[in-house]
C-alpha cells in the first residue's frame, strides 16, 4: 500500500492578518479609547475617529459544526464576516456599520439564543475544563456544571452591578486546568489512591514514584508483581500519580467533593496578582445541576455586591474587610482546614497584632 | 438494535436544557440526528452523570512526524458505545488573539464534521481550538486536512505548548507591544519544540499587552510576556478636566487617587500630577480614566518566569526575570527567542523529569537559576532582599589549594561524575 500524501508540516500559527476585521487591520496599534454602550456592547474608537463595535455574548464553548455555521451566517450578515473569542470563552461579534448593531443583537439573542453581557463589572463566562465529556482524569463534569451555574448567575452576566469584574473558573480535578479566579470551583479527593496492582505494569514505575510531591510512593513487589505502594500518612490526595498512571485510582464517586476558593486575581491593577484562597469545602458533587455550588457562589456574590467598593475585586474587598468578616458575612464556617499547612504556610499566618476586635 | 438506531437516553442531561444560558446538550442532541455517534457520546455522558464516574482513558496517537496535538481517548464502555472505542481530540493552533473570518471557522467546522463527530470547542484552556470525536484514521485524516488548509496542530506533552495572547493592538488602546505578531513569531520560530516533546516537561508562553494581563499570563504560563512602558505615562490634562467635570472630584479622589498602590497621583485644581518615578504600571488609573491617561511612549515588555498551577509543589506565581525589553523590531524579537533558548537549555539540562521551570527554580533557587542563564540580578526581581543569613558567598570563601577538587561544583558547571578513586 502506498503511503498517503502528507500535507505540509510545521506551518506554525495561522496568519492572523487575514482574519482581522477590516477596521482592526486599518487601525492596528492606533486605537484611542473605548466605551461600554450597554452591558455586552463596546465601541472602540481609533485615533482617526473610526468606530468598531463589539457585541459580546456568552458562548457554550462546546458547539456542533452546525452551530458554528449559524454563528458564521450571523457574522456574514452583520459583521463583515469577522468575529473573535475571549480568554473566558465569550464570543465577540465585530461590527463596523452602526446600523447593523441592533439587528445583530436581535439575531444573537433571539436566533442564536446567546445572552449579551460579560463586560465591565459583571460575572464573565466561566473558564472551564473538559470534564466527563472528554477528559481522562475528571472527578466531575465541567461543561454541564458551568451551564447550570451560569443559568443561576445570568443576571450578573447581563448587568454591570458588581463592584468590579468577577472571573469564575470551574475545574473537574485538583490539577485545576481552569486556574485561579475571583471564584474557583475544584474537585477534592479524600483518600490515597487505590492501586490496581494487576494493571500497574502498563506504567513506567520509576516515573510514578518520582512524580509524588510527598515522596509517599515507593516500589514494592506484591504477589510477585512489580508494583508500588503508597505510604498513606504522607499522601496528600493530590492525584499527581493518577495523571501519570491510570492504575493509581484517586477518584471516588462516593467520597469526592467540591470546594470553592476565592480571591484569585491575574491583573496587576491596584494590587499585585494573587492566588485563590479556600472559602468552602465539602460541597457534594451533585449532577446534573449542582445546586449547592450555585447557592454558595450566590452567597459570595451577594456579600461582595453589598460590601465591595467600586473597582475592588473580590479578593481586594476581602483583604480590606478582613477574612473574619468575610466568614461572618457569608455565614460559611471558618474551620481548622482553612489554616494552611503547605510549605508556604507560615507566610499565610497573621504575624502581627493587627486585629479587628 | 443496531448502534445506528441507538436512542438518546439523557434523563439527567435533559435538566441542562432549561435556563437562559446556551445549552450544549440541546445543541448536541439536535446535531445527533445528523451524527449518530453523538448519541453515544451523550449517552455515555449521561452514564457519568448517573454514576458520577468517568469512562475515558488515555492512549497515544500521533500524526506522522509529530509527537503531540492529538489527545487520544478510548472509552471503557466501548462494548455499549462501539463508536467511542476511539474518540479523540485534535488540538489546532488558534489564530493569535482568537480572531477569525467566517471562512476560517466554516473550514474548521467542515473538517471536524467530515472526519469525526463534528464537535468544536472555542477554546481549550491551552488556547487551542479543540475538535472532538475522531477515531484513529479520522484523527490522522483530520490532521492532514487541517494542514492542507493552512492550519497546524497544537502541542501536548512535555513540549512547548500552543501560545495564547490578548487582542492587543488589533483592538485595544492599552497594548504596549504587538501581542499577536509576537505570538506568531514565537510559535513559528519554535514550531519544532511545539510538535516534538523533548523537554523535561511542558513549557507555556502567554502574552498580554499590558499589566491588566487579559491573557492570564502571570499564573498560567511558564514565561509570561506582559506589556509595559518606561518613563512618564501620557496625560491629556484637558480630558482630565473633562473627567472631573463629568464624574466629580470625589470620584477622582475615591476611585483614582487613593486607589493608586504607590500614591503617586495628586490633583491641583483640575490638573492631575503624576510622580512617574513611583508609578509601578499597575494600570488602575488608566483603566478608570482611559480617555485622559495612556501608557507612556517608550513601550516594551516585562518577561517573567515560573508560573504554574498547584501540581506538584503548590502554586507558583511567575516573577520578574527581565524587567524591560523592547519588542518592536525583528532584531528585538530574535533577541528574545535567543534568550528563551538559553533558559530552555539550562532548565532541560538540569531539570528533573516532570519538573516545570517554576518548580525547578523553587528547587535550585533563583540565584542559581540566574547564574545558569547568565542574567544579572536586579532589585526589580524581588519584593525585598533576603532575610536569611546563611549564604555561600563565592567571593569570600577561602582560596583552594592548587589542584584541590571543588567540593560542591555549581550546578551550571557540573561535570559527569567519574568513578575514579580519590
Amino acid at each position: 500500500m502506498s503511503q498517503p500524501t502528507l500535507a505540509p508540516r510545521d506551518q506554525g500559527a495561522p496568519d492572523y492578518t487575514k482574519y482581522l476585521h477590516p477596521l482592526m487591520a486599518k487601525n492596528y496599534g492606533k486605537w484611542d479609547y473605548h466605551e461600554r454602550l450597554r452591558p455586552g456592547v463596546l465601541v472602540h474608537v481609533a485615533e482617526n475617529g473610526d468606530k468598531l463595535y463589539t457585541v459580546r455574548a456568552g458562548s457554550p464553548r462546546t458547539m456542533s459544526a452546525d452551530t458554528v455555521r449559524k454563528v458564521c451566517a450571523i457574522a456574514d450578515k452583520y459583521c463583515e464576516g469577522h468575529l473573535r473569542f475571549t480568554t473566558r470563552s465569550n464570543i465577540e461579534f465585530l461590527v463596523g456599520n452602526k446600523a447593523n448593531l441592533e439587528p445583530l443583537i436581535h439575531a444573537v439573542e433571539k436566533d442564536l439564543g446567546w445572552p449579551l453581557g460579560g463586560t465591565g463589572p459583571s460575572v464573565s463566562n466561566i473558564s472551564h475544563t473538559q470534564g466527563w465529556l472528554h477528559c481522562n482524569l475528571p472527578g466531575s463534569d465541567a461543561a454541564g456544571s458551568v451551564k447550570a451555574l451560569m443559568d443561576d448567575l445570568i443576571h450578573d452576566f447581563k448587568t454591570e452591578e458588581l463592584p468590579n469584574r468577577v472571573h469564575i473558573s470551574s475545574s473537574c480535578c485538583q490539577i485545576n486546568c481552569a486556574s485561579h479566579g475571583d471564584i474557583a470551583i475544584i474537585v477534592q479527593h479524600h483518600h490515597a489512591p487505590r492501586i490496581n496492582h494487576k494493571q500497574m505494569q502498563i506504567c513506567e514505575l520509576p516515573k510514578v514514584v518520582a512524580i509524588c510531591p510527598a515522596a509517599a510512593i515507593r516500589p514494592a513487589v506484591i504477589n510477585g508483581m512489580e508494583t508500588v505502594e503508597v505510604v498513606e500518612e504522607k499522601c496528600m490526595y493530590c492525584g499527581a500519580c493518577h495523571g501519570q498512571c491510570p492504575s493509581m485510582e484517586i477518584r471516588d464517586a462516593e467520597t469526592d467533593t467540591l470546594s470553592i476558593w476565592v480571591g484569585g486575581k491575574m491583573s496587576n491593577a491596584r494590587s499585585a496578582p494573587t492566588f485563590m484562597k479556600l472559602a468552602v469545602w465539602g460541597i457534594p458533587n451533585n449532577p446534573p445541576r449542582w445546586p449547592e455550588v450555585s447557592a454558595a457562589v450566590k452567597t459570595i456574590l451577594k456579600a461582595y455586591k453589598e460590601g465591595g467598593r467600586p473597582w475592588e475585586r473580590l479578593g481586594e474587598w476581602i483583604e480590606r474587610i478582613g477574612w473574619q468578616r468575610f466568614f461572618e458575612k457569608t455565614g460559611f464556617p471558618f474551620t481548622r482546614y482553612h489554616i494552611d499547612d503547605s510549605p508556604e504556610a507560615l507566610s499565610t499566618l497573621n504575624r502581627s497584632a493587627m486585629l479587628r476586635l | 438494535m443496531s448502534v445506528k438506531e441507538m436512542a438518546l437516553n439523557t434523563t439527567m442531561l435533559n435538566e441542562l436544557e432549561s435556563g437562559e444560558w446556551p445549552s450544549f446538550v440541546t445543541d448536541l442532541k439536535e446535531y445527533s440526528k445528523k451524527k449518530p455517534v453523538v448519541v453515544q457520546l451523550l449517552n455515555q455522558l449521561e452514564d457519568s452523570y448517573q454514576t458520577r464516574w468517568n469512562y475515558w482513558i488515555g492512549k497515544i496517537l500521533n500524526a506522522p512526524g509529530y509527537g503531540g496535538g492529538i489527545i487520544a481517548r478510548v472509552s471503557e464502555k466501548a462494548d455499549v458505545y462501539p463508536d467511542l472505542a476511539n474518540f479523540h481530540t485534535v488540538r489546532v493552533i488558534e489564530p493569535p488573539g482568537w480572531v477569525y473570518s467566517t471562512d476560517a471557522l466554516r473550514n474548521l467546522a467542515d473538517i471536524a464534521e467530515k472526519n469525526g463527530a463534528g464537535i468544536l470547542q472555542f477554546h481549550g484552556m491551552s488556547g487551542d481550538v479543540l475538535l472532538l470525536g475522531f477515531n484513529d484514521a479520522g484523527s490522522l485524516q483530520c490532521a492532514e486536512d487541517l494542514m492542507s488548509n493552512g492550519w497546524d496542530i497544537g502541542g501536548s506533552g512535555a513540549a512547548m505548548r500552543t501560545l495564547q495572547c490578548c487582542v492587543g493592538q488589533a483592538r485595544c488602546e492599552m497594548a504596549c507591544y504587538d501581542t499577536m505578531k509576537m505570538t506568531k513569531h514565537i510559535t513559528d520560530t519554535f514550531i519544532h519544540y511545539l510538535h516534538r516533546p523533548e523537554f523535561v516537561y511542558k513549557f507555556k508562553f502567554k502574552l498580554s499587552g499590558c499589566p491588566n494581563d487579559c491573557a492570564n499570563a502571570i499564573v498560567r504560563s511558564d514565561m509570561p510576556i506582559i506589556g509595559t512602558w518606561r518613563g512618564a505615562m501620557q496625560v491629556d490634562q484637558a480630558k482630565v478636566a473633562e473627567f472631573i467635570d463629568q464624574k466629580g472630584m470625589e470620584y477622582l479622589i475615591d476611585n483614582v487617587l487613593t486607589r493608586c498602590p504607590t500614591r503617586c497621583l495628586s490633583v491641583r485644581g483640575k490638573e492631575l500630577v503624576v510622580d512617574n518615578s513611583d508609578c509601578v504600571r499597575c494600570m488602575h488609573c488608566i483603566n478608570v480614566m482611559h480617555k485622559a491617561l495612556k501608557p507612556g511612549k517608550d513601550k516594551g515588555a516585562t518577561i517573567l518566569v515560573g508560573g504554574h498551577r498547584t501540581l506538584k509543589i503548590g502554586d507558583t506565581m511567575s516573577s520578574v526575570l527581565l524587567p524591560f525589553i523592547k519588542l518592536e523590531t525583528e532584531e528585538d524579537m530574535n533577541n528574545f527567542t535567543d534568550f528563551v533558548e538559553k533558559v530552555w537549555e539550562f532548565w532541560n539540562d538540569n531539570g528533573m523529569d516532570h519538573e516545570r521551570v517554576g518548580e525547578f527554580i523553587y528547587r535550585i533557587g533563583m540565584l542559581t537559576f540566574l547564574k545558569g542563564i547568565e542574567v544579572e540580578p536586579d532589585p526589580q526581581m524581588v519584593v525585598r532582599p533576603r532575610t536569611t543569613s546563611y549564604i555561600k558567598f563565592e567571593e569570600l570563601g577561602p582560596s583552594r589549594f592548587e589542584g584541590e577538587r571543588e567540593q560542591n561544583p555549581p550546578v551550571w558547571n557540573r561535570e559527569p561524575e567519574s568513578r575514579e578513586s580519590m
